[in-house]
């Protein structure tokens, strides 16, 4: 991976005859929209955008809209919500949902008794509890996989942290009378294809992980409404797991006895089996090959300093970030200023709960002038951690490469 | 028929103003590229996805549009657009 100033060395040094101007825009761009090691054409295509009720984001398509948040806001604990990344898979999106004409039924073969909910009743005839839990797509740095896998080529900003506020999905399968024989839960939101032939994104998950207490059915997030872009009026908080199972716009949740079979649970979002250390495995989905991703692998983010920052030598310099995983909890973060040779631990932030990312800090005082390349690298309780070797799988989930960041001392 | 559902559905997103900044690259086959993969998403998913895919890989993703996602390109246009792709686009 080139970083951005030995980037810049060579087009100096005039390296780059041939659409020079377009070189230097990419170094600019590989600044402003992400890491230089994402693919050009994807800098390229990248601007600022705003969705309505959205701050200006990093514009990875359009149609269907895919907006990247940017590493700086990942300085706070939560994520706003006006920053919060934005992935769909298809075009045929609500403009609106009129809460008061939005109804969610709960049915499926494996229930005794199909309900369906009008937003009243879901916010107010359950418990409603609140859980701090991260949330990210399952090809978050997509982008940075060697080599290049097609997809949205996500940087680092499709993830975000929220307090997620609604009532227990269990609760609507209690009440709705969930039968012994139940196998998957098969959600749907109100999003859709273009054309009737494309796969409806619907997925399913096991009835023990629907069935958990942390799994919810939320309708606020970070204490207000969901923005629209996030699912509103109510979306599947699935704390632990990648966001493919956080259902946006939630219809229909419904309990079948047989394993679910659409696009969106196979092929698509599947990870090769036995290449990943993860510990929650989703049965009824495996095949010989490959099984449905689940949790997060441990992982972290340096937000703070950027790539490339100038600093004083002999002065102090904070480098901060976060680290999550699947819900084991965030155990310890070291940080390296020498390329990994040395690791020291970093301060931890407060622990706001088993699925919320952990920030951390260490001060790094660069004794040296030159240029200090810095890694952090967290640990879980379950005792997993991060690599330093991309496991590469065709679609590019679970990068937790350590990550690097330059500091030049002068 | 489609091609109405197909129409009422992108004025239906006027949240999606922007998509037409999106320019691809001068070329035989543009055309073909431009009406039948816009017909579900914006074009710049083909430049975000540059360029590192070689012809097999332009392919590969063409023959998943209309295998999977049912994409309604005719048998004709399919070699037309994916050399457009693996010429404009590719590695």
């Amino acid at each position: 991976m080139k970083s951005r100033r030995e980037f810049l060395k060579v087009s100096a040094g005039g390296l780059l005859l041939a659409g020079g101007a377009n070189r230097l825009g990419f170094a600019r761009a590989a600044n402003e929209f992400g890491p230089a090691a994402l693919p050009s054409g994807t800098l390229e295509a990248s601007q600022m955008g705003s969705l309505s009720g959205k701050l200006p984001l990093i514009k990875k398509s359009f149609r269907a809209p895919n907006f990247e948040t940017p590493v700086a806001y990942f300085n706070e604990a939560f994520t706003p919500n006006n920053a919060f990344f934005v992935r769909y898979h298809l075009a045929g999106i609500p403009e609106a949902v009129d809460a008061s004409q939005w109804k969610l039924s709960i049915g499926g073969e494996s229930l005794e008794k199909p309900l369906e909910l009008t937003y009243e009743n879901l916010t107010r005839d359950f418990e409603i509890v609140e859980v701090a839990a991260v949330c990210m797509c399952s090809g978050n740095r997509r982008g940075l996989s060697q080599p290049h896998v097609p997809g949205v080529q996500w940087g680092h900003g499709a993830i975000g942290n929220a307090k997620w506020r609604g009532v227990r999905l269990r609760d609507l399968l209690n009440k709705a009378g969930l039968k012994k024989e139940a196998v998957e839960i098969v959600l749907d939101g109100a999003d859709g294809p273009v054309l009737d032939k494309t796969p409806d994104f619907v997925k399913s998950l096991p009835v023990w992980k629907a069935m958990d207490e942390n799994t919810l059915v939320a309708f606020a997030m970070n204490g207000e409404k969901l923005p629209h872009w996030n699912g509103y009026p109510a979306r599947i908080v699935v704390p632990g797991w990648t966001a493919t199972y956080w259902m946006k716009h939630v219809t229909s949740i419904s309990a079948i006895s047989q394993p679910f079979k659409g696009f969106w649970m196979n092929p698509a979002y599947r990870i090769p089996k036995g290449k990943f250390p993860v510990i929650d495995r989703f049965v009824s989905q495996e095949t010989e090959a490959n099984t449905p991703i689940t949790e997060m692998v441990v992982n972290s983010l340096i937000t703070s300093p950027e790539n490339g920052k100038k600093v004083r030598q002999g002065e102090a310099v904070m480098v901060a970030g976060v680290a999550w995983d699947g819900g084991y909890g965030i155990a310890t973060v070291e940080v390296s200023e020498d390329e990994g040779k040395i690791w020291q631990t970093a301060q931890l932030g407060a622990d706001l709960g088993r699925y919320s990312w952990r920030q951390w800090s260490h001060r790094f005082t660069p004794a040296r002038p030159g240029r200090h390349a810095v890694l952090a690298r967290a640990t879980n309780r379950a005792g997993g951690t991060q690599t330093f070797e991309l496991i590469f799988n065709p679609a590019g989930y679970h990068n937790n490469v350590v990550q690097r960041v330059e500091i030049e001392a002068t | 028929m489609r091609t109405l559902m197909v129409f009422a559905l992108l004025c239906a997103f006027p949240a999606f103003a922007g998509e037409g900044d999106v320019h691809l690259k001068d070329g035989p086959g543009k055309q073909l590229v431009e009406a039948n993969c816009s017909m579900c998403h914006s074009l710049d998913y083909i430049q975000m996805n540059s360029p590192f895919l070689d012809r097999k890989g332009w392919e590969a993703s063409v023959n998943k549009m209309i295998k999977a996602m049912g994409a309604p390109v005719a048998d004709t246009d399919v070699q037309k657009i994916v050399d457009y792709l693996a010429s404009q686009y590719g590695k």
